[in-house]
């Protein structure tokens, strides 16, 4: 038991230390392959997520979660200009249960969202990618690699995500 | 094997080092989550400290990917468990392992995995950490996708169970299951570009465990099976899901030899601006699980979702929250989202976004006529969707935000319970209906690119329990890192006087990027946690919490 104690530490160490990604750093991590499904029903295998070598952003949510849905709202308000600069492309991971699975949709529609959704209704994708908790953002350069994440949202984080999804575009 | 594992997983992100200068898909994600808590007594607000005064639960998610290989482990650790979690954690070990590969077609995993079928009335294993729930299954599972459009999974397996000085206790059933999965659209290229979307479903599944019962003949082998269906035309769309359980005695069922039902139904419309959706659910008799003998929230196979809004305010949250009854209920729920245009004289520049919440649940009739309990103890006759006007819970709410201007934001909320008190007992110091009134106004200021303050008032109001309550709270966050709040829950209309007691909690915390730390210190009363319409208490705590949270 004790050597289980002593490993447990060493590993938690060894693993915060070597992989907390400081941001801008390729660290050649890219999305798991998880099947999960969007809106409509149709299968997604989420390594396959592309946008022609432009950034993508990787958004978990719940219907919920007041920082997420405000998160979501903030960027909205800047979307079209960013995609315009950047060709960034936001997918909204919704981790929303069989409860609120189907709110997801009045959701987005109400709210006016013009992002990708999909649905992880049992956090597969969400454990495949470490998330603890919702809000956490992801931001992938054009070949797929995750050089930046975020958890949680405060008004001005958005500026963050904005600045390193800039960094990478082309 | 323990040994094994463990450097292995030493081992592996070592692995991956080398392995990502010449293979482009080596991975190690993961997360760790430590919440360390120091208590102290308080009297007042019936608070206890244990022996030990310090708890802790921690927890080491690694994932390792090459290529379609997959593996992944997790350790925890409960030294002892934190204040008001499931006392049967304790001890340190692995609680979760798994091998995985992922052809093209074909995946199949070995060791512990989640999975769901359908809308997981049948059949779901899954987490949730803050609750003490995990249903892990631990066994062998494949998903195979013969075409495009077509995906079959089976799963085969025991359920996690306890957590016992670092040791997964699994359940004493065998839980086998098989599902099908189509997408016509998918399936058919003719039909792929049709308005009419459609995709069908079914599952069966199994579960084992020997039985030894004096006075009754046990059925070992317990069948589930049903089917679903989802249609979408334009903006519409419907769903639904149906199950049949065969006769399954049990602690929860008082051991009667009914079969059981499950029926949700899903119906919505939805465009820009508009959101409606209406949802019915029917359940009967449905408590699904891996152990007869057990109650309480665990070994369940399948997952019965409440039908009401989840909310997250505080005293809308905690007081009095519905939770689903397995052995039966029939519920109803709307919703209807609206944002009201913006640059109009009622939406304002940026729009108004308006939702409404009802759901209604009441007991189902259990007809009893013409029944023979002694000779084949068939209790009662429960139809689909035949409910009672016995209210098990009702929920109005109604939510308003708007955006004022760039650095302003506020929304209003009001909600209405009347909640049975008899079915989910929530307070021993009331009985039956609970009826009460909340209101919530939550303001946000932007003071400048990185500086946001944020604040909630909040009331309950109700003649019964413990009466009135306020509660208030300032949040100041400083982007990307630091955080502060400030919250005080005051039950001024208790009427014992010596009981309107403030309960004052202050926190804060530093994130950076995804890690982040935070301390709580104060009183934080006793109330119920729920998620998902799955709930626990939580006992009054007095001292400090320390969380940390990272992702790698």
């Amino acid at each position: 038991m004790k050597k289980l104690s002593i490993l447990l530490i060493a590993a938690g160490l060894f693993a915060t230390l070597s992989f907390v990604n400081d941001g801008g750093i390729d660290t050649g991590k890219k999305m798991p392959t998880v099947m999960i499904k969007d809106m409509e029903g149709h299968d997604i295998n989420t390594a396959e997520v592309s946008n022609d070598g432009n950034p993508i952003v990787i958004s978990f949510w719940a219907t919920w979660c007041k920082p997420c849905r405000l998160e979501l709202n903030t960027i909205m308000d800047d979307y079209d200009d960013l995609v315009e600069e950047t060709g960034v492309k936001l997918v909204a991971v919704s981790i929303d249960d069989e409860r609120n699975k189907h709110k997801v949709e009045p959701t987005v529609n109400a709210a006016g969202w013009d992002y990708d959704i999909w649905l992880d209704p049992n956090g597969d994708l969400k454990r495949a990618l470490g998330v603890n908790n919702v809000p956490q953002t992801f931001l992938l350069n054009g070949e797929g690699s995750i050089v930046w994440t975020h958890s949680g949202f405060s008004p001005g984080d958005e500026e963050e995500l904005y600045d390193e999804i800039r960094k990478i575009s082309k | 094997m323990k040994k094994l594992l463990s450097s292995l997983v030493l081992f592996l992100p070592f692995c991956s080092i080398a392995q990502n200068q010449i293979f482009d898909r080596a991975n190690v994600t993961g997360n760790m989550e430590t919440t360390i808590q120091y208590l102290n007594d308080d009297s007042t607000i019936g608070a206890f400290a244990p022996e030990q005064k310090a708890v802790m639960n921690s927890y080491l998610n690694v994932n390792y990917s090459l290529g379609k290989f997959r593996t992944g482990v997790r350790f925890e650790s409960y030294l002892p468990s934190i204040a008001g979690y499931p006392a049967f954690y304790s001890g340190t070990g692995i609680g979760y392992r798994f091998a995985e590969y992922s052809g093209e077609k074909i995946q199949v995993t070995m060791g512990n995995f989640f999975e769901q079928f359908g809308s997981g009335l049948i059949f779901r294993s899954y987490e949730e950490r803050a609750l003490g729930l995990d249903n892990a299954m631990d066994g062998a599972r494949i998903r195979f996708s013969p075409i495009k459009g077509m995906q079959l999974k089976g799963v085969y397996g025991r359920q996690r169970f306890n957590f016992d000085d670092g040791k997964v206790i699994l359940s004493e059933g065998v839980v086998r299951g098989f599902d099908g999965d189509v997408n016509l659209n998918d399936l058919i290229p003719s039909f792929s570009d049709s308005k009419l979307k459609v995709s069908l479903g079914g599952s069966f599944v199994s579960k084992y465990e020997s039985a030894n019962n004096d006075t009754l003949i046990i059925p070992k082998n317990v069948g589930s099976y049903g089917g679903r269906l989802s249609l979408r035309y334009s903006k519409f769309y419907i769903n639904g899901e149906y199950i049949h359980k065969e006769n399954d005695p049990s602690a929860q069922n008082n051991y009667i030899y009914n079969s059981g039902h499950g029926i949700l139904i899903n119906m919505g419309y939805s465009k820009k601006g508009l959101g409606i959706l209406l949802s019915a659910k029917s359940i009967d008799n449905l408590s699904y699980r891996s152990q007869r003998d057990v109650i309480g929230n665990q070994l369940f196979i399948n997952y019965l979702p409440a039908l009401s809004n989840q909310h997250t305010y505080n005293l809308a949250g905690t007081l009095y929250p519905y939770a689903s009854q397995p052995n039966g209920e029939v519920a109803y729920q709307l919703d209807f989202l609206y944002k009201i245009p913006k640059k109009t004289k009622i939406g304002g520049k940026y729009g108004t976004d308006l939702h409404l919440n009802v759901s209604v649940v009441t007991a189902p009739v259990q007809h009893t006529s013409n029944m023979n309990f002694n000779v084949d103890r068939i209790a009662y006759e429960g139809r689909p969707f035949d409910g009672s006007d016995s209210l098990y819970n009702f929920d109005l709410n109604f939510h308003v935000s708007r955006k004022f201007n760039k650095k302003f934001k506020a929304s209003a909320h009001y909600f209405h319970f009347v909640f049975n008190n008899e079915v989910n007992t929530v307070t021993k110091k009331a009985s039956g209906y609970i009826t009460s009134d909340i209101g919530v106004i939550d303001m946000q200021y932007k003071i400048n690119r990185k500086h946001a303050l944020r604040m909630e008032i909040q009331g309950l109001f109700t003649k019964q329990d413990r009466g009135n309550w306020a509660t208030a709270l300032l949040e100041y966050t400083i982007s990307p890192g630091w955080f502060v709040a400030v919250m005080d829950q005051w039950n001024y209309g208790n009427s014992t006087v010596k009981d309107r007691l403030h309960y004052l909690l202050g926190s804060f915390g530093y994130t950076h990027n995804s890690s982040r730390f935070m301390f709580t210190f104060g009183k934080q009363r006793e109330g119920i946690f729920c998620i998902g319409g799955v709930c626990r208490p939580v006992p009054a705590t007095n001292g400090l919490t320390f969380t940390f949270t990272t992702t790698f």
